[in-house]
């Protein structure tokens, strides 16, 4: 059979990579598709409960965060006794301009939408689950004084094991 | 006329490229998040309305209490969180109409006809230093009850669990099996516990 060998060296043959980048785009943009920019840096630590009854919110424009947790610098604006921010927009608020950031905040961010969409905005409370209960209710209690009742306590997926 | 042979592109460099963009997206978004357990909060108070008493039958309430070190009590009762779901659940079904268990009124609900749809509501207190992720276990829990009541009823009437019914059923069923939790003013154990 030593007939059929060829003589020489084998040469490995190069390998076409024109169709691994077409792999690799159709990632890039499924990626880029289902992903979406954290749309304001994160100002305190926010590790969200886990739960199993939890929703999905029905559209993503509708929902205004508000991130309650422990601050990451040093320098954030705390509430009383100072071991919790309260984070809306860009910025931690501070304890005397509460009640004023909040309503102006609920203000710009009804304005901001559509006259009908208005009332289907809805409140994502971000609360890190180390949280004491009382700043999630001093929060609450602003929401409702401004009439925004539509709220969401934001958890993670809780995997069941049974 | 010869044709010419058109030498092979080198694409190893393009698939480094979007190699380098795949992982600068994976990194630098989060996948959608925008999910939890939607609430509804009562609407403000108005200043002139006086506090009115409603008369609610003792039965009918199930007094969920949540302390400071993150323990449950229930009508009285100190229970695991374990626990809530089977309890809110009898509370909620009472099916064998116990007068201690909440009473029920017959009402015509679209879709399914006369129902008889319990009156019962859990009123849930929290403490100040209650821990927002025990708050949110005792909602879960609760919510986890009745969406298995809501579940079993979808069953009974249209054959299919409560997610694959279409809107009018589900409103049907959500109706038949209200969801009511009250909220009551948090307590302060700090503050000489008032």
């Amino acid at each position: 059979m030593s007939r059929f060998r060829k003589e020489g060296k084998k040469e490995t043959p190069e390998l076409n990579m024109g169709s691994m980048s077409d792999i690799i785009f159709m990632f890039l943009f499924f990626f880029m598709v289902i992903t979406t920019m954290r749309e304001a840096s994160l100002k305190v630590h926010f590790q969200p409960p886990q739960a199993t009854e939890i929703q999905k919110l029905e559209k993503k424009s509708l929902v205004a965060n508000i991130y309650i947790g422990a601050p990451i610098a040093k320098n954030e604006n705390t509430l009383p006794p100072g071991e919790v921010s309260v984070q809306l927009n860009d910025q931690t608020i501070k304890a005397e301009d509460l009640k004023r950031d909040v309503r102006d905040f609920i203000g710009t961010e009804k304005e901001s939408r559509d006259a009908q969409d208005r009332d289907r905005l809805t409140f994502s409370l971000k609360v890190d689950k180390d949280v004491q209960m009382r700043y999630v209710n001093t929060i609450k209690q602003e929401l409702r004084a401004n009439n925004a009742l539509k709220i969401n306590y934001a958890a993670g997926k809780k995997v069941e094991k049974n | 006329m010869s044709k010419r042979k058109t030498p092979g592109l080198n694409t190893g460099a393009m698939s480094d490229i979007s190699f380098l963009l795949l992982t600068f997206f994976l990194l630098t978004s989060s996948i959608n998040t925008e999910q939890g357990i939607p609430r509804k909060l009562p609407p403000p108070k108005k200043e002139d309305a006086q506090d009115l008493k409603v008369d609610i039958n003792k039965r009918n309430v199930l007094n969920v209490l949540v302390n400071f070190r993150d323990e449950i009590s229930v009508n009285g009762d100190e229970i695991m969180i374990t626990d809530l779901k089977a309890r809110a659940k009898e509370f909620f079904a009472n099916p064998s109409n116990d007068p201690s268990l909440p009473e029920k009124v017959s009402k015509p609900i679209d879709g399914i006809g006369d129902f008889q749809v319990s009156k019962g509501v859990v009123s849930l207190t929290n403490d100040q230093g209650t821990s927002y992720n025990m708050y949110v276990q005792v909602q879960n829990e609760l919510q986890r009850a009745v969406n298995e009541l809501r579940d079993e009823t979808a069953l009974l009437y249209f054959g299919k669990k409560f997610d694959g019914l279409d809107s009018a059923a589900q409103r049907a069923v959500s109706a038949a099996i209200p969801m009511s939790i009250s909220e009551a003013p948090p307590i302060d154990y700090s503050n000489n516990g008032k």
